[in-house]
């Protein structure tokens, strides 16, 4: 019966996503916003595949059609209802089975809501142990998509303003500024303004890696966020803050600082570039054996 | 409801109080315990404050209509005289100053005074016909602690802020450390904090003499329950005042004592914790914005009534569905902190009960949309706001059930989303429900119509501009805009043109509101002592326009068969 009813929401909700506009240019715009872009960023991991499916599929229609709901009730209402049209009142100031049905309604379209709700948001706090499964595009299912356990842990620390990077088991560590625009427009012209750094942080694909956040002890609050991830947690000084995630494509993948952090707030960006895992082995190897500089040789350069 | 003797009740206490005491010039206002006088105040003070409040925010709509920075490295220059690189970030920070000064004003400046400080103040002793508040001289004394308030407030911005020629405080309203301690070691954020307390302690005095004023003063035959529902939101939001306020007052002293007497309270390396400063604002917060938009809801119900010639469908349950927000408005806070790093089971109980509200939420609209259906409408101008004001705020609500999931919020939090959501129920939802009594009373409070046609001018002109303002930062929250954010990556520059351009046209509206205040001040149309008609049926419209300086000598008796 609960499966029968999930499968048939599934359907529905993969049925109300595939209406959505978003989806069809996908790969092209992944990793930054597109110009007039009007719509979540386009997903590469499993945890964002399932916001995309819950908000575009569930959340999106259903406020959409509430709205529709309440406007068209107050357009009918101005038509019907207006003094020349109804010239007498009516003093009716009760209904209990209307009043029983806005309050019973509303409840259960929230219940419809909850439920993928919950399983979309203990995916993103569920560390992967290689066993568990996740729920990616099919948010009323009980989990499909496989995740392997974390073979890669990366440290980021806020700082005023730009962030640093540990490689933990390796001991390697890095430093991401952006750049400004001299130096973008002499290194890495076709990369977007704002969100182009100097050092990015380097990951491989297909790799679940965990991710500690913190800030600098005598820092600020600051706040890890790469919308293609479907990943935002906070830095905060004295604070360890893990999540994960696992990208399916390789490219460049771009997050703001997403916590008021003081004049630089909007300087500070994330780049993650995904690379596939015999690159990432090659760039790690030149890293342990030299510096980050080395081991970026090893990859081809970012325009 | 009351009699019609009622009627010639007030009016016969207009000549009682002729021969009472009654001050005249400054002494009036300066000294004023009188309800009504201080009421008047307070919306004038709203409206000073909200010129700036408004105006700070024009120059941010300005610098945010095109990718890069154009207004403020220039706007700081001409004021501390920095020049170039220095410029640039001095620039930055002053966009942060107005941010946060924006947010603080309209909060604690503009909504809130004008709220719970004019309407309710004039209103609410009015509806349950009382003569006057409870405690008149701690009203005097709760309007007389705001200037001050707003005055350091004004002075913060002056003072340093992080470091030499960075001055003011740029740490957002919600004032987190240590963004607010060593983040701005300089007395500018020490004056935004005194400047809260005072607000604060003016806002607890007016609430403890509104709920004390409601709960002694309701003219006899009117129980709790044939109270009008402005009546009831100013009770359930004044209990939100005094439950609320002390909390904030609590953890701004600990981050006045984290900051100049060594404590710890939200520093690690004492031992302390920055993300216990965001329990305690939020305990505070949340409440706080219902505070902001409660009145509203009372306002909403009289001008619905009103202009339906029908009474209020669903009495009982919009009275406890404004309690029951208010109640649930203070188990919800966390929902503002899901990216802190709360455990999986503490963002599952915020998400169960932050959507739980908007049950109550929803009992009110459609009870709303049931008392105007079958009514007999005329569309006058407080009607049309509030007809917009159920509209918009519809719109505000359901992005707030989207927020609500801690799994959506996840890609949503901190971006302009959240703006746009928050902007849709108070600048739009709050404001408009502002607007919708000033038009509504207006004729009450001082005896002369305005300009129908003006006043309608004002709501279609704003109407479209804050729809435009806000509609389109959606967009920008979905596809990831961080907020608070003075530049932004190109592929933004559309959506914030179009949200500019909608900022140009809510001035104008503002400029036609002043316009039509001048010109109803100008023209003097008597408005008679109820210009609605049958269907305004409580008890502010039985006295004359403006009421007699004193009201209600002899109580009005409330008919056991009438209620609200």
């Amino acid at each position: 019966m609960t499966g029968q009813f999930l499968r048939k929401m599934g359907a529905i909700s993969a049925a109300a996503m595939a209406l959505a506009p978003v989806l069809a240019t996908a790969q092209e715009s992944a990793g930054h916003p597109v110009p007039g872009q009007f719509h979540l960023q386009p997903s590469v991991t499993p945890i964002m595949d399932s916001i995309v499916a819950f908000h575009d599929g569930i959340l999106m229609w259903t406020i959409t059609l509430i709205v529709v709901f309440v406007l068209a009730l107050l357009v009918w209402i101005v038509i019907r209802y207006n003094a020349k049209r109804n010239p007498v009142p009516a003093a009716f100031t009760h209904n209990t089975l209307v009043e029983v049905v806005w309050t019973v309604l509303p409840i259960v379209i929230l219940i419809i809501i909850a439920i993928p709700s919950f399983g979309v948001l203990s995916d993103q706090l569920t560390t992967p142990d290689g066993e568990r499964k996740y729920l990616g595009s099919n948010i009323f299912s009980f989990g499909e998509v496989d995740v392997p356990a974390p073979e890669l842990t990366i440290k980021a620390t806020g700082q005023q303003w730009y962030w640093d990077y540990e490689y933990v088991d390796q001991g390697l560590t890095l430093t991401s500024i952006m750049l400004n625009e001299d130096d973008r427009n002499a290194t890495k012209p076709n990369q977007p303004r704002l969100l182009a750094v100097d050092n990015e942080l380097v990951v491989p694909v297909d790799t679940t890696v965990r991710l500690q956040v913190t800030a600098d002890p005598l820092g600020v609050i600051h706040a890890f966020a790469v919308p293609s991830f479907g990943i935002k947690i906070d830095a905060v000084p004295g604070r360890l803050n893990e999540t994960w995630f696992n990208s399916r494509e390789t490219g460049m993948f771009y997050g703001q600082c997403s916590e008021l952090c003081g004049k630089d707030h909007a300087f500070m960006p994330i780049a993650v570039r995904v690379v596939t895992k015999e690159e990432f082995a090659a760039y790690m190897a030149a890293f342990e054996g030299g510096d980050y500089t080395a081991a970026t040789a090893t990859l081809a350069a970012v325009q | 409801m009351a009699d019609t003797t009622a009627h010639l009740e007030a009016h016969a206490t207009g000549h009682d109080a002729a021969s009472h005491h009654e001050p005249t010039g400054w002494r009036r206002w300066v000294y004023s315990t009188n309800h009504k006088d201080i009421g008047i105040m307070y919306l004038v003070f709203a409206i000073v404050a909200g010129i700036l409040g408004g105006l700070l925010s024009g120059v941010m709509r300005m610098e945010l209509q095109e990718p890069g920075i154009q207004i403020f490295h220039g706007l700081a220059s001409m004021v501390y005289g920095v020049e170039g690189g220095e410029a640039i970030d001095a620039g930055k920070h002053m966009y942060n100053v107005f941010t946060t000064a924006h947010a603080l004003i309209m909060v604690f400046f503009v909504v809130m005074p004008a709220t719970m400080g004019g309407f309710a103040n004039y209103f609410a002793p009015l509806m349950i016909g009382a003569p006057d508040t409870a405690f008149p001289r701690i009203n005097n004394i709760a309007f007389w602690l705001l200037p001050p308030a707003f005055i350091l407030l004004l002075m913060s911005l002056f003072f340093e802020g992080t470091g030499p020629g960075a001055l003011g405080f740029g740490g957002g309203w919600t004032v987190y450390p240590p963004l607010s301690t060593s983040g701005h070691p300089g007395p500018a954020m020490d004056f935004a904090i005194l400047s809260l307390h005072v607000a604060g302690v003016s806002s607890i005095l007016g609430a403890i003499n509104l709920i004390t004023t409601i709960f002694n003063m309701r003219a006899p035959g009117m129980t709790l329950h044939k109270m009008p529902l402005f009546a009831w939101s100013v009770l359930v939001t004044a209990f939100l005042l005094l439950l609320a306020l002390p909390v904030l007052a609590g953890a701004i002293t600990m981050l006045l004592t984290d900051r100049n007497f060594g404590t710890t309270f939200f520093n690690p390396a004492g031992g302390g914790d920055p993300v216990l400063f965001q329990h305690l604002f939020w305990f505070f917060g949340h409440p706080e914005v219902y505070i902001m938009i409660l009145p509203g809801f009372g306002i909403i119900s009289h001008i619905v009534s009103t202009f339906s010639r029908k009474p209020v469908f669903g009495y009982m349950a919009m009275a406890y569905a404004m309690v029951a927000i208010g109640f649930v408005g203070f188990v919800v806070w966390a929902h503002h902190m899901y990216t802190t790093g709360l455990s999986l089971d503490v963002q599952r109980y915020f998400v169960a009960a932050t959507m739980v509200i908007a049950v109550p939420t929803g009992v009110k609209i459609f009870s709303w949309i049931a008392t105007m259906w079958g009514g007999s409408i005329t569309f006058k101008s407080p009607m049309l706001w509030a007809i917009g004001f159920i509209f918009l705020f519809t719109v505000g609500g359901v992005t707030g059930v989207v927020l609500a999931n801690a799994g959506a919020d996840r890609a949503l939090h901190d971006t302009y989303y959240v703006v746009a959501h928050f902007h849709y129920v108070l600048s739009l939802g709050a404001v408009f429900s502002i607007f919708a009594a000033w038009y509504y009373w207006y004729p009450k409070m001082f005896g002369y119509m305005y300009n129908e046609f003006l006043a309608k001018l004002h709501f279609w002109v704003m109407f479209v501009g804050v729809n435009l303002i806000f509609f389109p930062q959606h967009f920008l929250g979905l596809a990831g805009m961080p907020r608070r954010y003075i530049d932004y990556p190109d592929a933004f520059g559309m959506w914030n043109r179009v949200s500019s351009v909608g900022y140009y046209i809510t001035f104008v509206a503002m400029i036609i509101f002043f316009y039509a205040t001048w010109e109803a001040a100008r023209k003097k149309r008597p408005a008679g002592d109820n210009p609605w008609g049958d269907g305004a049926t409580t008890l502010e419209w039985t006295l004359s326009s403006p009421p007699p300086f004193h009201q209600f000598t002899t109580l009005p008796k409330i008919d056991s068969t009438n209620a609200h």
